[in-house]
């Protein structure tokens, strides 16, 4: 996908004002995953030395913003910090020890009311759609739309669909889902429109663990295929 | 909060009548976006922090932020209460209460009545709102679901908890002479001042947004202020996602402007024709469904003016209320 492109240089990052307390870092402007590795690295070297006043660095596809205490430091001296901290940023190789995280899906049924809707749409049989979606590893890209939502990229092209012309109203917490080219998992119950495959028992969000989310930006992910009886084990388990 | 923790100061106030929507709030969470976190709080922050203050509590203390209308509360001992933000129809066992200073009530019930303009209130309570601190910030997510009183808006029969230190004693409401305006950073005439894109396919568009006069929505929430107007010619949509944050100026597929709240998400696909800048945000957080609402560009510099300078007469007011609490 990114063949033949030259890696952007350090002058690419581009500087928006996102808000009065903070910057919007833009290193592009497409879905890449060298473009998103490099991301996450200039999210973990920010992270590294954070200063007291900078608040929240939120990695994107293609760009992250930087929250800071406009109390604590000005505007321009905080663009001038993160600038610095840019240079080189094209040579930040990103991390290959990312984890991986196994999540176990039930396909179909109950657990996945689209499964084959979505299956008949591509022109393959559901299981060839499960294997399909099961088989390849998936990176977060990042995290948003509600907490501990994670876009994950790595999607089969062929595998993308359109999302729902009317939403649904409710989702069940760990449906796991295809929008577009995206593939993602809701966290939690609520509205939703994008093509439920299939469900995880595992917790995704929970405020009481020190790591409330299953999943940190970065992250690579793989879909195992359970039945509804492990479904029911892993749900049951502590 | 076992039964050993001090019974004499610590105590629940209950829910008579919860409002349309009350929740717990404070200065918001940081350092959690990157999970998709928002940062919340109240919206108005200053204003609430000048609430504590009156009550002698800390700047991010846990607050009531009510809107359109107030609960009805049961104090069950004396506490010392305050109220900010739009002026509600105050009053105690049926004797009205003035807003923004310092008063003691005696056990009895506190009701909190409809605005006349405005929208969000905030009632400070002595000792502080002392529900639990979810991922470091007892303010309440709403559309997450955690934080306050479980994550949601306030129902009757609710109990919140009021955190040690807040005993006094009073047998009868007391309501000093002295008080802030509760409107000290607000000019309602004024138009908002906004940052414009200055990205090339989107330059004409920002610049457009001052040139007509905008309506708020009723489906405004806060997470945004939706505007109705003349439509602004959107760009084509599939944008990619990128951050977004309280005061971005979103522009859907179906042209009308929504200016995101404390309760932004962390990422939106939207066009972005600027910002809004922090010092009018407070204001976005009092205007009533219907209101009208003109904006006006400024630049960055602008913007940090104007930033100082409600923080400036944030620290005054601040000031002279601990001057005045020393003297009483």
């Amino acid at each position: 996908m990114n063949a033949g492109r030259p890696a952007a240089s350090d002058a690419a990052i581009e500087f928006e004002a996102l808000a009065d307390d903070a910057w919007l870092l833009r290193l592009g402007r497409v879905i890449d995953d060298e473009l998103n590795a490099r991301v996450h690295a200039l999210a973990a070297r920010l992270r590294l030395h954070a200063p007291p006043w900078l608040r929240d660095v939120v990695p994107a596809y293609a760009s992250l913003a930087v929250f800071f205490d406009p109390f604590a430091i000005d505007a321009a001296d905080a663009r001038a910090w993160l600038r610095a901290r840019c240079e080189h940023a094209s040579a930040v190789a990103p991390s290959p020890a990312a984890r991986t995280i196994e999540i176990p899906v039930a396909y179909g049924g109950e657990f996945g009311p689209d499964l084959h809707d979505s299956a008949a749409e591509l022109g393959v049989s559901p299981q060839a759609l499960i294997a399909r979606h099961s088989e390849r590893d998936y990176t977060v890209a990042m995290i948003g739309f509600a907490p501990g939502f994670p876009y994950l990229s790595g999607l089969d092209p062929e595998l993308a669909l359109p999302r729902l012309a009317t939403p649904r109203t409710a989702v069940a917490a760990g449906s796991v889902a295809i929008g577009g080219a995206q593939t993602g998992i809701y966290p939690r119950p609520g509205p939703g429109g994008w093509r439920l495959l299939g469900r995880t028992p595992l917790c995704l969000f929970d405020t009481a663990r020190d790591a409330p989310s299953l999943l940190q930006p970065g992250d690579r992910v793989r879909f195992r295929p359970i039945d509804a009886l492990e479904f029911a084990r892993l749900q049951a388990a502590p | 909060m076992s039964a050993a923790d001090s019974p004499d100061s610590r105590c629940d106030i209950e829910v008579v009548a919860p409002g349309p929507l009350s929740h717990v709030q404070d200065l918001g969470r940081d350092g959690w976006r990157h999970l998709g976190i928002c940062r919340g709080g109240a919206l108005d922050p200053a204003c609430a922090a000048l609430a504590n203050a009156l009550v002698g509590n800390r700047d991010d203390d846990a607050v009531l932020e009510f809107t359109l209308q107030g609960p009805s509360l049961r104090l069950p001992r004396p506490l010392r209460i305050a109220l900010m933000g739009a002026v509600c129809e105050a009053r105690f066992e049926g004797q009205w209460l003035p807003p923004a200073r310092p008063i003691d009530l005696p056990a009895g019930v506190l009701s909190l009545g409809g605005m006349r303009s405005g929208v969000r209130g905030w009632l400070a309570v002595r000792g502080g709102l002392d529900t639990p601190r979810v991922l470091g910030s007892r303010a309440t997510d709403l559309r997450g679901g955690f934080g306050g009183i479980d994550g949601r808006a306030l129902r009757g029969g609710d109990r919140l908890p009021v955190g040690a230190h807040g005993a006094i004693e009073t047998s009868r409401p007391r309501v000093p002479g002295w008080w802030i305006d509760p409107d000290f950073n607000h000019d309602p005439h004024a138009p908002i001042r906004y940052l414009a894109s200055e990205a090339p396919a989107l330059r004409d568009i920002a610049a457009q947004l001052s040139r007509q006069t905008w309506r708020v929505n009723a489906a405004s929430n806060r997470q945004g202020l939706r505007l109705d107007g003349d439509a602004l010619q959107a760009p084509q949509a599939g944008a990619l996602s990128e951050p977004v944050a309280p005061g971005t100026i979103q522009l859907p597929a179906d042209g009308r402007p929504i200016v995101l709240l404390a309760d932004a998400q962390t990422v939106g696909g939207y066009a972005r024709l600027g910002h809004v800048i922090a010092a009018d945000l407070p204001r976005l957080a009092q205007a009533r469904p219907n209101a009208e609402l003109r904006f006006l560009r400024c630049d960055a510099a602008q913007a940090a003016a104007a930033a100082r300078k409600a923080r400036a007469e944030w620290a005054r007011l601040k000031l002279a209320i601990e001057a005045r609490l020393k003297r009483q």
